[in-house]
């Protein structure tokens, strides 16, 4: 029957379709754009609330201390070349200084301190008060929509905040939590502020996301210029463009490695590990001994995906090995070099050792679950996992321990920065209600209240450095030069620069030889610098 | 009446209407289809002109300019790009994989189900609950089950089958990844195709199959020459619709693969353009291209099979 | 071997099949029932347990607290039901005149229709977005009782199309006989004939409707009109999770809530399904 011998002819084309393409399929070689991830590591804000509170001095190794302390390091926004990062050169102009942080600060910026920090509220429910209510009155019974955190308790303290603000201004706003994966977060601000849309006013924004959003976003240097000059340069530049701030940094993240202090004790091991072949050699150390009971127990994890979130590894990598920043901050592209082959060698073959073989499709939540059930010595993430690991419930609550990242021998510890930025959309209209609002989640006191009750690390100097504060956030105190990516020079082709990154470093975790992938990059990077 | 005299008579073209009547019939046509035409005309057709019209410009979401006409410059480019057509052969990797799969395995369940037993309500209900979770939780979900250090599907290989000597990251190697998620695509939209072969089914009157019978015919000849013909146009809609939502694959892919290279497709290389990338005119001429690719399979099937009941 | 053996054999291997069938669609709705009562604690641990040591309840007592997501499932039942509700009443027409009528220019329109569903969504959704913003509809449930049509309409069409060119012609012609108008013949004859296929489209509408995700996310803004799968992405993390660490627990229990409406509706359905056209009404 001539319909039956069609449909089989259908399927039997298809079939032999398949093999066909089977042969050629997995195709496409070179390192090429995908896109930016699904969740932007930009973004990792939260830290959970109750058990950060508690001292915990144990966790931040003195080991590792002491090996920063004392070393003038410098904001890293991309003022290495390939060469060591020991060597780099403060920023013209200013003299610097290491805080508490690591991050080195201006000392020519108007400290802070005048500002009284008693009285931190330590529950994200009370939000300190509104230092100005008197200029925001002004405003009174206007309404404003505020995109904010939806990551942790984020949305809590935006609540909170909220409230009191309407409380004592007048001003009412209506809270809408972005969405929870940072690319639909990045799309959707895209299409309000195609559409021309009044239903913004005040956006929370993604530290790498200032250059693309610029042309939308008011600049508050007039109204918030001064403020600024209290928080740390590094990123207030990264949030100005074209002589414009067109957002106001409100916190800063930053990378930690987490280990398992029960089973560095159990091996006889004295503390975490200072290079990557020490955490290499521990790592295979505890592995061999606990396999035995877990055939599943691995090394170290960390992202390994193909999104915005290896970007943020591989930089650490590469910036704690003499491999450089990607780009340097004269413009020129540096990240085919022989120490960031080498490091990334080193990382290509973790992966199936010390490391799962899956890790090259892991995000924050796989590396985080890895770790959290047990099954992980090491684990690379950001000041939020300090809190999922020691909560209530956890399986290894108490027996955690958070230090810098390794560096290679000779060079300083790195953490690659993220955070989230305040913004305010030009086709709002209540931009003066608005940019009061931004003016009070910005001030010390929320920052500080943030910091306490929440572990959002502050983007003001004086409060990051604020006895109280670190008391209640300890992994303040882990000290690592500050990194940044180079979200700044790129502009509004960052995404396609990180994109051209990540696929090339995933496809070397995955077996392809960095000799032959970095040139590519580097190619991609350099012809997107020139648009 | 043998199943070839219904199928026969059903494949015959409607009769031709007298001419006056015919006029008539044609207003009350129109009429009927003003409706659907006008949804169509409100929510698709503005976009799709627009989609067209953005294809031939520079158009980027992060600049205030107005877009300029830049001619096929933009698809110029698209030809000599190695991940689009990498995205292509993913894509349609995965179209045939899944939708041959689905389609033997939902006819299967529609057989299944359209035979008598007992439960076989309850068992239509349960056969329905996988299309019924929204796709970006269940492939989260999967996405958990396959992880090589926790998830259950190693587990249940390793230690309870025995199948396997060790945990595999079906997800990190590029030999197993394709099928793995195609394995929860089939999973996820069979039980749409069994749904809708089962609805075909019913329209085959049960006297065909007696006919059939009497005549002697097998199980096997049965299905071949009695239901599969009947079933044709179910069959074309069926593969129309899975093969049009295989080809624009996102969400599952996403979910599991982020933007790794080796798992790219249309849909996901398009969102990076036009999305993350903010590159309206580019991604535009991928859009364009995805409709293009999409209408020769139509095409493909319309021809080979027909989904109408005529020639 | 005897027929009989073989009849015998053969029918075992077919129930092995089916039971291979059902535990691949079953077990990961099992998986996810299993991690809803599992304290969040126990979710990761390795050796992996079947069943909790201590199975709870909480994931479900603190879903049905959780006043967002009981709005949540108000929204998501009227959207879906509209939608479905206008699919069928305008495809149905569609597909009648489509399906009994032949015209010039038919061909032409069938793929018109389906061509609004072949673009990849997120090609669509910039454009979209301007035009929901243009007629007010932005932050409403309108909105997306609007959009969904892009992909329950066409599909709902191009089935009943099949439905009706399978009928016999002797049906309608005897109403026309008869004196009826098209119409009449329409809802009168015809369209209860097509039941199974009304039962069949409408419920795979609904549950279209009712997953879609990217639509919801784009045009609702406010707390309390997102839908299901909105509300899911939003649950508020537990104590022992938070960032990055999904709600797995919680989310697991809401999936089950979603998805038992439509198992449900399923159920009430599809005696429909099966007994749309018993050969009696066929014979001409």
């Amino acid at each position: 029957m001539f319909i039956n011998r069609r449909i089989a002819a259908l399927l039997a084309v298809m079939v032999t379709l398949l093999p066909l393409l089977a042969a050629c399929g997995g195709g496409g070689g070179g390192a090429t754009p995908g896109a930016a991830g699904t969740k932007a590591p930009g973004a990792p804000g939260a830290t959970a609330t109750a058990p950060i509170v508690k001292p915990t001095s144990a966790a931040v190794t003195p080991v590792s201390t002491a090996a920063v302390t004392g070393t003038p390091s410098v904001p890293v926004t991309g003022t290495q070349t390939p060469a060591p990062v020991a060597t780099t050169t403060a920023a013209p102009g200013a003299t610097t200084t290491t805080g508490p942080t690591g991050m080195a600060t201006s000392t020519t910026a108007p400290s802070g301190t005048a500002v009284s920090l008693t009285n931190i509220p330590t529950s994200k429910n009370t939000a300190p008060a509104v230092p100005n209510a008197a200029e925001a009155k002004k405003y009174s019974g206007q309404t404003i929509t505020y995109y904010g955190d939806s990551v942790g308790p984020g949305h809590d303290f935006d609540m909170a905040a909220a409230k009191q603000f309407e409380k004592q201004t007048g001003i009412h706003v209506k809270v809408i939590p972005h969405p929870k994966e940072a690319d639909q977060t990045y799309a959707q601000y895209l299409r309000l502020f195609q559409a021309k849309s009044p239903d913004a006013d005040v956006l929370i924004i993604d530290v790498i996301w200032p250059g693309s959003f610029a042309p939308y976003l008011e600049d508050l240097k007039p109204a918030l210029g001064d403020s600024a000059k209290t928080m740390y340069p590094n990123i207030i530049k990264n949030d100005t463009v074209d002589g414009r701030l067109v957002a106001m940094p409100w916190f800063a993240d930053f990378g930690l490695l987490y280990y398992r202090k029960d089973l560095l004790q159990k091996y006889g091991i004295s503390g975490p590990p200072q290079t990557w072949d020490q955490l290499e050699q521990d790592a295979k150390k505890v592995m061999q001994g606990e396999r035995k009971s877990n055939p599943n127990f691995y090394g170290f994890v960390f992202q390994g995906n193909a999104y915005e979130g290896l970007t943020c590894d591989a930089l650490e990598w590469l910036a704690s090995t003499g491999g450089g920043t990607f780009v340097n901050q004269q413009g020129k592209v540096t990240i085919n070099n022989p120490q960031a082959a080498q490091m990334l060698k080193k990382v290509q073959g973790w992966v199936g050792t010390i490391a799962p073989r899956g890790v090259t499709s892991y995000t924050e939540t796989e590396s985080m679950d890895a770790f959290q059930g047990g099954n992980a010595l090491f684990l690379r993430n950001w000041p939020y996992a300090w809190g999922v690991a020691n909560a209530p419930g956890s399986k290894i609550k108490g027996k955690v321990g958070v230090a810098p990242l390794p560096a290679a021998s000779g060079q300083q510890h790195v953490a690659t920065v993220g955070g989230q930025e305040l913004a305010v959309s030009r086709y709002s209209q209540h931009k003066q209600a608005a940019i009061e609002f931004v003016k009070y989640l910005t001030s010390p006191q929320v920052e500080a209240w943030r910091a306490v009750a929440g572990s959002y690390a502050p983007t003001i100097v004086a409060v990051a450095n604020n006895p109280q504060v670190q008391k209640a956030m300890p992994v303040l105190k882990v000290q690592a030069v500050r990194v940044t990516r180079p979200a700044g020079i790129l502009g509004k082709n960052y995404n396609q620069g990180s994109a051209a990154i990540y696929q090339g470093v995933n496809q070397i975790e995955n077996g392809s030889d960095p000799k032959s992938v970095l040139p590519q990059v580097q190619q991609q990077l350099q012809s997107l610098l020139k648009k | 009446m043998s199943g070839r005299a219904w199928a026969d008579r059903i494949l015959k073209k409607p009769r031709p209407r007298r001419s006056g009547l015919a006029r008539r019939q044609m207003l009350v046509a129109w009429l009927m289809l003003l409706p659907t035409l006008a949804v169509v005309a409100v929510v698709a057709a503005w976009p799709l002109i627009q989609v067209f019209w953005m294809s031939f410009t520079n158009a980027t979401l992060t600049s205030l300019q107005p877009p300029q006409f830049v001619g096929l410059q933009n698809y110029e480019r698209l030809v000599r790009d190695p991940v689009w057509w990498t995205s292509v052969v993913n894509t349609i990797r995965f179209t045939l994989m899944t939708v041959i799969i689905e389609l033997i395995l939902g006819m299967i369940i529609a057989l299944v189900i359209n035979s008598q037993f007992k439960g076989r309500g309850a068992m239509r209900a349960a056969m329905l609950v996988p299309w019924a979770i929204p796709t970006v939780i269940s492939a989260e979900m999967w996405k958990w089950m396959y992880n090589d250090i926790y998830g259950v599907i190693n587990d249940l290989l390793v230690n309870k089958f025995h199948l396997l000597a060790h945990n595999v990251a079906f997800l990190s190697i590029p030999a197993t990844s394709l099928p793995a998620v195609a394995a929860v695509d089939v999973w996820k939209t069979t039980p749409f195709v069994a749904l809708l072969l089962l609805a075909g089914l019913q329209i085959i009157p049960n006297d065909i199959y007696e006919a059939a019978t009497v005549d002697g015919a097998s199980w096997l000849q049965r299905f071949w020459y009695v239901t599969v013909p009947l079933l044709r146009p179910a069959i074309a809609v069926a593969l129309i619709f899975r093969t049009l939502d295989a080809l624009r694959v996102f969400d599952v892919i996403y979910v599991m693969f982020g933007n790794q290279q080796s798992t790219v497709t249309m849909a996901i290389y398009d969102q990076n353009w036009l999305v993350n990338f903010s590159n309206v005119g580019y991604g535009s001429a991928i859009s364009v291209f995805i409709f293009l690719i999409i209408a020769i399979f139509v095409v493909i099937y319309v021809t080979l099979i027909g989904v109408e009941v005529e020639q | 071997m005897s027929t009989r053996t073989t009849n015998v054999i053969s029918r075992a291997l077919f129930y092995l099949l089916v039971l291979l069938i059902l535990a691949y669609t079953v077990f990961p709705f099992y998986w996810a029932l299993r991690s809803s009562i599992t304290p969040d604690g126990e979710l990761f641990s390795t050796p992996i347990t079947y069943w909790p040591a201590h199975p709870t309840l909480d994931q479900y007592g603190k879903i049905f607290s959780n006043n967002l997501f009981l709005h949540a499932l108000a929204n998501s039942a009227i959207v879906a039901g509209a939608v479905t509700i206008i699919s069928l009443a305008i495809g149905s027409l569609g597909a009648y005149a489509l399906g009994r009528f032949s015209f010039p220019g038919r061909k032409f329109t069938m793929y018109i229709i389906l061509s609004m569903t072949i673009f990849p969504q997120i090609a669509v959704l910039g454009s979209l977005f301007t035009m929901v913003n243009a007629f007010h509809l932005f932050d409403t449930l309108g909105a997306l009782i609007l959009t969904y049509l892009i992909f329950t309409l066409p599909f709902t069409v191009w089935v009943l199309i099949t439905f009706f060119r399978s009928m016999p012609a002797e049906l309608e012609q005897a109403a026309y006989v008869d004196g009826a108008t098209p119409f009449q013949t329409f809802y009168m004859v015809l369209l209860p004939l097509a039941a199974p296929g009304l039962v069949t489209t409408g419920l795979l509408a609904f549950i279209a409707a009712w997953n879609e995700f990217l639509y919801a996310l784009s045009f609702i803004q406010t707390p309390e009109r997102r839908t299901i799968t909105l509300a899911i992405q939003t649950l508020p993390e537990s104590a022992s999770t938070s960032a990055y660490a999904v709600p797995w627990g919680q989310m697991m229990a809401a999936t089950i809530v979603v998805t038992v409406p439509l198992v449900v509706l399923t159920l009430i359905f599809q005696r429909r399904i099966i007994a749309g056209l018993t050969a009696g009404s066929i014979k001409g």
